[in-house]
């Protein structure tokens, strides 16, 4: 520990960490638009900056020394920041009443903060073109600022590099290789872009348009199916603390907003433990390739697509429980109630950019017909609620509707990294040796780390699971078994660091604290549930016997998997 | 063997600190960036095409499509814009419906931006494949990119 002084004040710090970090700590509150926590410093938007000895130094970028001393507020240092904020405003598009981050964007807080009140610079404004080629993420250069985050999150944590900086000065902008737009390049979705996007320059293609139309048309029959991470993630946006489960409220506000049913994505993760469980077996007896991987995350999918398309043969043939649940939707629900098909218009909502790309995968069609219309992320549905004034500490709980709604422990917990593993293992425990496992909990594949092995034994057998989330983690993996790594049987990969409840769906500006809290609550509610294995799932039972015949059967070959195929982009 | 295998293979350790000299060297023998020799450098050098793109970009020196039949440098030094370079160079945009750094469609011209030709005293000064046109007036643009035209189709006659 060692000593500096802030504001007149001792603070304490530790040696050699970055002053940013020192003066945070002590509870005072210096802004930056570009400091992106766990990663080296940028230093490239210069509002960190502080006073020290009559000059103004960045303090993302500055470590500590004994007997420092530095004004974070000093005339000098306000007067730089606004001035920095004045700048980028100079040719930033005035429409910030029209943008999608009004009310929640770091710039125009900044403005509010630092009493920004009159245009003191007229910039040349820019005349590039927003890029809608995708069909999940949107992006909108004239409202960039350069911070550069989403390029470092992109290449550093994803391992991606779908976009860089290109040119140079006041020509510099944030590019797809030859501007090609995102459907061309190599992004997978994941959203997590327009997580740090400061402001309204990254967002989600939305869908809540077609919803509310579908909604308002008399033929059509609205089906709602809500992810596990969900009904964890939403309460933050009205004010509750993080990690609050509101399944209850949730499943009333669908049904307030005009959803005819409201069907919960957790019922059909059981079903994909189910299949997925048995196709693992399946492998271990010697059928397919091993290790097996995952294959919920359709970023991750993409990505395995793109960059390892040697490796499509170890990913699981099972759909996403998204796409299980919409394709059990469309043919055993619309069956057992007695719906035309084409009628239902199946939304589902999602923490996740990616599922918006999934449902248009032309594999993710049965006979022709989607077997999801609209995927909405939870920013989207927090709009929604919004726009019909609904709040979510004001609405009695009720339950989701029979027969795709009843859950177990196991389906919950896909919403965290670690999750879907643990629950693959309570059933294949199972099935391989007719018993349930006595201890449930498997702790060491929980958690935030972004890679997590074990060595489970069942029966005797010694096997090998890995867990990563985030991609860069993935890739490190995955050259380790291109390398000849052979000791692993089983591995979770999710797109998203910490998974579904960090999606790049979920709402702007979530802290670590909040994406912790969101997976405790997860466990909790795992831990509370009557059911905790999938197979225990009695109305899961029931979709075998009345329907389906039996795990990786004709019928479920043909609703419930899907194939991969290798993906030619620009990378 | 491709034009890129070729100079990659010409370096020793080829890794990210080779790009530049890569690039320049594909620009010099193909007289531009293709599309294909960024990725296929990426794959060699295992760097992202957004990356090369970036760095490309950033620079001057490189360019993205081929060069026209004739290269029209426009000298922007001081003694050039002075003398009116601007108004020039604008006029050659227009008549030729390009921008600088491009390559009209037919594949006939290209425009290219110099710091300094090193003839102020002709200025302002525009180099045709290397053929010096001095003190040139804006309106004197379609006759000079007349003249160009017309050996092209003559030559084709």
């Amino acid at each position: 520990m060692i000593q500096i002084e802030v504001n007149k004040r001792q603070v304490e710090a530790n040696k050699g960490e970055l002053l940013l970090t020192a003066i945070r700590r002590a509870g005072i509150k210096v802004p930056t638009l570009c400091h992106f926590e766990g990663l080296p410093p940028s230093g490239a938007c210069r509002m960190c900056v502080v006073e020290i000895d009559g000059r103004l130094i960045p303090s993302c970028a500055t470590a500590v020394t004994e007997g420092m001393k530095c004004q974070t507020h000093s005339a000098k240092a306000v007067r730089a920041r606004k001035t920095i904020i004045e700048l980028l405003l100079a040719d930033h598009p005035d429409d910030c009443l029209y943008c999608v981050r009004n009310g929640n964007c770091e710039l125009q807080t900044l403005a509010e903060e630092y009493g920004v009140r009159t245009r003191r610079y007229q910039g040349e404004k820019s005349t590039s073109h927003l890029d809608v080629s995708s069909p999940a993420l949107e992006r909108d250069p004239a409202k960039c600022i350069l911070c550069g985050k989403c390029v470092r999150v992109c290449e550093e944590v994803q391992n991606v590099s779908a976009i860089d900086f290109a040119g140079r000065g006041s020509k510099t902008r944030i590019e797809t290789a030859f501007n090609e737009g995102l459907n061309k390049s190599s992004c997978v979705f994941c959203g997590q872009c327009i997580k740090v996007c400061p402001t309204g320059a990254l967002r989600e293609k939305s869908s809540t348009k077609e919803v509310l139309e579908a909604i308002a048309d008399p033929d059509k029959y609205v089906v709602v199916q809500h992810a596990p991470a969900i009904s964890v993630s939403l309460g933050e946006a009205f004010g509750l603390k993080a990690g609050t489960e509101c399944s209850g409220p949730l499943n009333a506000a669908l049904r307030q907003i005009g959803f005819d049913k409201v069907f919960d994505t957790s019922f059909t993760a059981d079903l994909t433990i189910m299949e997925e469980g048995a196709e693992f077996i399946s492998r271990l007896k010697g059928n397919g390739k091993l290790p097996m991987i995952t294959s919920c995350s359709p970023g991750w999918v993409k990505f395995a697509e793109e960059f390892y398309p040697d490796m499509l043969e170890n990913l699981s043939s099972c759909k996403s429980p998204q796409q299980m649940m919409g394709a059990v939707i469309k043919n055993y629900y619309a069956e057992k109630a007695n719906i035309d098909p084409k009628k239902i218009f199946s939304v589902s909502i999602m923490p996740c950019i990616a599922k918006k790309f999934e449902v248009t995968r032309e594999e993710m069609l049965t006979d022709g017909v989607p077997d999801i219309d609209a995927v909405i992320t939870t920013r989207e549905l927090v709009r929604l609620m919004k726009m019909r004034g609904l709040d979510l500490n004001a609405i009695e709980p009720e339950p989701a509707d029979n027969p795709l709604s009843l859950k177990t422990g196991a389906g919950k917990i896909f919403g965290t990294s670690g999750g879907v593993m643990e629950a693959a293992l309570r059933s294949a425990y199972m099935l391989l040796t007719g018993k349930e496992l006595d201890n449930l909990d498997i702790k060491t594949v929980r958690g935030l780390e972004g890679r997590k092995e074990a060595k489970i034994n069942i029966n005797g057998t010694e096997v090998g699971v890995a867990v990563v989330s985030g991609l860069k983690n993935a890739s490190d993996l995955l050259d380790e078994i291109r390398a000849g790594r052979n000791d692993l049987h089983f591995i979770e990969i999710m797109a998203c660091p910490g998974g579904c409840i960090n999606g790049g769906g979920q709402p702007i500006g979530v802290t670590p604290e909040a994406v912790a809290a969101r997976m405790k609550s997860l466990y909790s509610i795992d831990k509370n549930e009557k059911y905790r294995a999938s197979h225990l799932n009695p109305d899961i039972q029931k979709l075998y016997k009345e329907y389906l015949g039996e795990p990786l059967g004709h019928r479920s070959h043909q609703l419930l998997h899907t194939h991969y195929a290798k993906r030619d982009v620009v990378k | 063997m491709s034009v890129v295998e070729e100079i990659i293979k010409q370096h020793s350790n080829p890794g990210r600190d080779s790009l530049i000299p890569i690039l320049q060297a594909v620009q010099e023998r193909e007289g531009f960036i293709s599309r294909e020799s960024v990725i296929e450098i990426g794959k060699a050098l295992d760097l992202p095409a957004s990356k090369i793109y970036g760095v490309a970009t950033f620079y001057n020196q490189f360019r993205f499509t081929p060069h026209g039949k004739w290269v029209v440098q426009v000298c922007r030094g001081t003694a050039c814009h002075v003398k009116g370079s601007a108004a020039l160079l604008s006029r050659i945009e227009r008549e030729l419906g390009i921008s600088a750094g491009g390559t009209t469609r037919d594949g006939l011209f290209s425009i290219e931006v110099v710091a300094c030709i090193g003839a102020c005293g002709l200025a302002p000064v525009i180099a045709v494949n290397g053929n010096f046109h001095a003190k040139v007036s804006p309106d004197d643009v379609p006759e000079i990119l007349r003249h160009y035209r017309n050996q092209i189709v003559e030559a084709r006659q």
